[in-house]
């Protein structure tokens, strides 16, 4: 693909035009990255200032005595109730309960979007709007029915048990924020999937149907493998909201034991009695954050242009 | 537009006419609707399903727990009261007030300033594996912190106000915060700062998928930047856009801890968003018939606002 | 690889499960102590219960003074998965006892003398329909003054006995250049600022009459007029940051020598303490001037549930340890709060807690210890919320006159009710 920006006019005022140009729009974009920068450099210089500092000094300043004590503290020591063991606790809790959500979520939003354009059948959009529409429900007004559909599960989980002698994960907190997490994030999937491939070329699909691909090897052979800049933005997008949820993780899985990251953290930062320590909360937030930020700096190589190009046009 | 539209024809095998149409063969045929079929039985169940019952608490005289018996509109009938109740304002007034505000900048900021970051980005950008993640980066980090950062910076005697005062600019004053008129412009700036790199995110893969023949062919044809972004680019995001505005929306009417974390409600009140009445009326004054109405009045609202929209985005175009 | 991961966290969480199902000997704990000086508070608990080899499954949720961990509760009682106790407050207890799900502890209460020990007006929100169903923990008192003594030497002021007396003392104050008061403008803090005023504007009786049993002729009296003008006139002496802030951000205004006083609860005095602050040296506590004499309290307690058979031991022992002597003067030390029986002795409390429990006895017997509106304590959680929605607005200037804010508060709470 080419670049779009400059139509090529080979003269000199069009060169000078052309750096101008290149000024203009670098001079924006690192104006706007200061934006975004800005409340991570405060946090960033908070978390390794001293409390005194912290409380006398210049939120915007640079420490003066720059200290990794914070970040030890809320790696290894910080309390959530009355645990204390750190933010470093509870990683595996999230990463066990938001790997399978965004992968089964991102893989039914793929499945959907794929039959919704290229399989449409009579209804096909009703069904695309109810589900659409169905993003919009208020978190707050589904906790507690399902909560109690979860606690039939467990109730479903014992039966299980003392027939089985396994409960299949029935009644497992995780398994259930798994549950709820992918219930209400197919909507979205499906709605970024289903827009990405209505631009995709029918030809390609009509093509390999017509060369004996059935429908599912139509879906891994030639969908996928073009689907990666859509995979990447469901998947931040189902990972960032997994990641952070508040409301269900401690609703549904608020014990020590099986607490997300988020709830934990809320634990350290959100307490309004005694001297806040600033630096460890920003530091915990930090480190709480960390698997995100991970996945956008991993998942953005793959924004990369020309990816279509070869495999579209053949 | 239209090479969009025109090429989305129906794929559905012909070869059911086949005589002799096996079970195999039957099978294949309805296996993209057995593909969709969980998920839309899941957001039957779950999401219309509970919308059903969230409807039929508003009519009953729940409490603390849902009761099941009816007893009449009186929880639309507060609403409708408090509605018109203006001075002074009614909480559900000032979020009714503050969603329109906040929903309208919120939206069309982030979508505005998402695509404007994007073509820039998209213009062969040395360093851009750099700034994608600024821009992105606020999505990942809970608002439960960098509501702290938020707050200490926008706080006149802590952040911006302070250090510019500091840096002998005194005349300089910034207290929206503090001030019920304004407080709601913060959460609205916060909110920007939150979500619009994510929409940043999503029109850059639109751009990433269009098609680069198109572009350079309207390139030869003489086409200036400008008009092949108004005129070709633009367009073909038409369900980027869509995408974009259903995230904004549903990130606008859920910003529920964005408004606590930051302003803890904003002086008296003034900084409710419809989410925060709703939350505080189920789940903290225990008024959980009123709770329920709210969220039938917000979804009614959105239904009111989405579906044309949708209708008109989906609607069969003519073959 | 998708597969391999599923099938292993269905076996893991199976696993996991079957080895849960066992677990009788422990208590399950839902609260919102999650601060240094509280959770160490409560980990004497932890360690009494776990002599008695109780295992404490810890079910913490902050936010919002409790607010997320209701709503975390009311999810978990709608599963059906009760925790063996949770903390809570006033007219919760009795919400969740009229709707069935709270156990009955009434004979380890008559065994322990709860009945005896506990203040009446406490009762009134453990006991349901005759049975025992939460433990308190503590009792707060909400009319304090918390001053600076530094600044107080600083200005010459002395103990303000009246409501003019005070307004001179600000005035200094303001006249020596500091912030004579100290106030988080949320709408919480400024209503208990108003519990305090109402109690000390229109006397005992008054207060009770209001904010107790919500009697409309005492809603719109003249009385409740003045109070709110007396309001008024103690928000001119704020400084103009004030809006949003954090209670404890404005007790530190106080500890650092910033500003002069803070009318606030006693569990501010948990920060002078972890300032290292020594009351009479470093900082004062004064009953809220005109309230001498009568507690406007609140109170931590832990609900106990309707747990099955197997897990009743288990929650027999909880309520026995917190309310135990030696855990309730511990923790009460720690807290700021004073002990839930009035039969603990005082001896390791320092001097303003020393007052607290005398107060608190006396208020008992005299009959002026009263629920706090703001703390959810004289009326149920929608006429509280009403109420603090009203006082917020009048501080920051929606409702203007003390006309309107008694016409508002009036028809808020007639809505709420």
């Amino acid at each position: 693909m080419s670049a779009v920006a400059t139509p090529a006019r080979q003269n000199t005022g069009g060169i000078r035009a052309r750096t101008v140009n290149r000024i203009v729009i670098y001079g924006l974009l690192a104006l706007f990255a200061l934006f975004y920068l800005m409340p991570l450099f405060v946090m960033l210089v908070t978390s390794f200032k001293t409390m005194d500092e912290i409380q006398n000094g210049n939120m915007l300043a640079l420490p003066q005595a720059p200290t990794f004590a914070p970040w030890i503290r809320a790696w290894s020591e910080v309390c959530s109730g009355l645990t204390c063991v750190g933010m470093k606790g509870y990683f595996w809790n999230s990463i066990k309960m938001v790997v399978p959500a965004v992968v089964i979520s991102t893989l039914l939003g793929a499945l959907n979007g794929y039959v919704l354009t290229k399989w449409r059948f009579r209804g096909a959009t009703l069904v695309f709007g109810l589900m659409l529409f169905a993003c919009f429900i208020p978190f707050q007004s589904v906790l507690l029915p399902m909560a109690t559909i979860l606690g039939s599960f467990g109730r479903f989980g014992v039966k299980l048990q003392n027939a089985t002698g396994l409960t299949f994960g029935f009644g497992n907190p995780t398994v259930n924020l798994v549950f709820v997490h992918v219930v209400y994030g197919i909507g979205f999937t499906t709605l970024f999937f289903r827009n990405y491939y209505e631009a995709f070329p029918n030809e390609l699909v009509k093509a390999a149907q017509i060369d004996g691909a059935s429908f599912f090897q139509i879906f891994r052979r030639i969908m996928l493998p073009n689907s990666l800049p859509i995979i990447v933005v469901t998947v931040i997008y189902q990972f960032t909201n997994i990641w952070n949820d508040f409301l269900f993780a401690s609703a549904y899985a608020g014990s020590g034991d099986v607490m997300p990251m988020t709830v934990a953290l809320n634990n350290v930062v959100n307490t309004s009695t005694g001297v806040v320590e600033y630096n460890v909360n920003m530091a915990a937030a930090m480190i709480a954050a960390l698997p995100t930020l991970l996945v956008y700096v991993l998942a953005g190589r793959y924004f990369v242009r020309g990816l279509m190009a070869g495999a579209v046009k053949g | 537009m239209s090479t969009v539209a025109e090429t989305s024809i129906t794929l559905t095998p012909e070869h059911d006419a086949r005589p002799g149409a096996s079970v195999r063969s039957r099978l294949q045929d309805a296996l993209p609707k057995l593909v969709l079929a969980p998920s839309f039985a899941a957001s039957v169940v779950f999401v219309y399903g509970f919308i059903l019952w969230t409807i039929y608490l508003s009519f009953t005289n729940s409490k603390t727990f849902p009761s099941y018996a009816i007893t009449g509109p009186r929880a639309y009938q507060r609403l409708w009261r408090w509605t018109f109740e203006s001075d002074p304002p009614s909480s559900w007034y000032t979020s009714i007030t503050n969603m329109g505000i906040f929903g309208f900048l919120y939206i069309s900021i982030c979508l505005a300033l998402g695509l404007f970051l994007a073509i820039l980005l998209d213009q062969k950008i040395r360093g851009e594996g750099m700034l994608r993640p600024i821009y992105l980066y606020p999505m990942a980090l809970s608002f439960i912190v960098t509501g702290v950062a938020w707050k200490w910076f926008l706080d006149p005697g802590l952040g911006l106000e302070q250090t510019l005062h500091q840096w002998g600019w005194t005349s300089f004053h910034f207290d929206w915060i503090k001030n019920k008129d304004f407080v709601i412009y913060t959460v609205v700036i916060a909110g920007v700062w939150q979500a619009s790199g994510f929409i940043m995110a999503m029109f850059l893969a639109g751009l990433r998928g269009i098609d680069g023949e198109i572009m350079k062919a309207a390139q030869i044809d003489g086409a200036t930047t400008f008009q092949l972004y108004r005129r070709i680019v633009i367009p073909l995001l038409r369900p980027i856009f869509l995408s974009a505005l259903i995230v904004l929306a549903h990130l606008a009417i859920k910003s529920y801890d964005l408004v606590v974390a930051l302003t803890s409600g904003g002086p008296g009140g003034s900084a409710w968003l419809p989410s925060n009445f709703m939350y505080e009326y189920t789940f903290k004054r225990n008024e959980m018939a009123v709770g329920s109405a709210s969220a039938v009045i917000m979804l009614m609202t959105i239904t009111a606002i989405i579906v044309p929209y949708l209708y008109s985005e989906l609607r069969e175009k003519p073959r | 690889m998708l597969r391999k991961l599923l099938i292993g966290t269905a076996l893991a969480s199976g696993v996991a499960f079957a080895a849960h199902a066992e677990d009788v000997k422990e208590v399950q704990m839902l609260h919102w102590w999650t601060s240094g000086g509280e959770a160490a508070a409560l980990n004497v608990l932890k360690q009494d219960l776990a002599k008695e080899g109780f295992a404490w499954k810890d079910v913490p949720v902050a936010g919002g003074g409790g607010d997320a961990a209701m709503t975390a509760l009311k999810a978990m009682v709608a599963a059906g998965n009760y925790p063996t106790a949770s903390q809570m407050l006033g007219y919760t207890v009795l919400d969740y006892a009229a709707a069935g799900v709270m156990g009955d502890l009434t004979e380890t209460a008559i065994k322990e003398g709860w009945d005896k020990s506990v203040p009446a007006a406490l009762q009134k929100f453990s006991v349901y329909d005759g049975k025992w169903v939460a433990a308190p923990v503590n009792v707060h008192s909400v009319n304090w003054l918390w001053i600076n003594k530094a600044v107080m030497d600083k200005i010459g002021g002395t103990e303000p006995k009246t409501f003019d007396d005070f307004i001179a003392l600000l005035d200094k104050a303001k006249a020596a250049g500091v912030i004579p008061l100290a106030l988080g403008g949320q709408n919480w803090q400024e209503a208990t600022m108003f519990d305090s005023v109402v109690l000390s504007t229109g006397g005992p009786e008054f207060y009770k009459k209001a904010f107790n049993d919500l009697d409309e002729e005492s809603l719109k009296s003249d009385t409740m007029k003045k109070s709110f003008d007396n309001l008024a006139k103690l928000v001119t002496y704020v400084d103009p940051n004030f809006s949003g802030r954090d209670w404890n951000l404005a007790t530190a205004m106080v500890i650092k020598g910033d500003a002069l006083v803070q009318v606030m609860g006693d569990w501010a005095k948990g920060e002078f303490n972890a300032a290292k602050k020594v009351p009479g040296t470093d900082f004062l506590c004064y009953r809220f001037p005109g309230t001498d004499g009568s507690v406007v309290y609140n109170s931590d307690m832990f609900g106990m549930f309707n747990v099955p058979e197997d897990r009743k031991a288990a929650q027999i022992a909880l309520a026995t340890a917190t309310l135990s002597k030696s855990f309730q003067s511990a923790f009460n030390v720690v807290k700021g709060s004073v002990p839930a029986r009035t039969d603990v002795p005082d001896t390791d409390f320092d001097a303003c807690g020393k007052k607290g429990m005398a107060d608190l006895k006396a208020a008992n017997e005299g009959g002026t210890l009263f629920g706090s509106l703001a703390q959810g304590y004289g009326a149920p959680p929608a006429v509280a919320n009403a109420y603090k929605d009203v006082v917020s607005k009048f501080v920051h200037g929606q409702i203007k006159t003390s006309d309107e804010a008694v016409t508002q508060l009036v028809s808020a709470i007639e809505d709420a009710k």
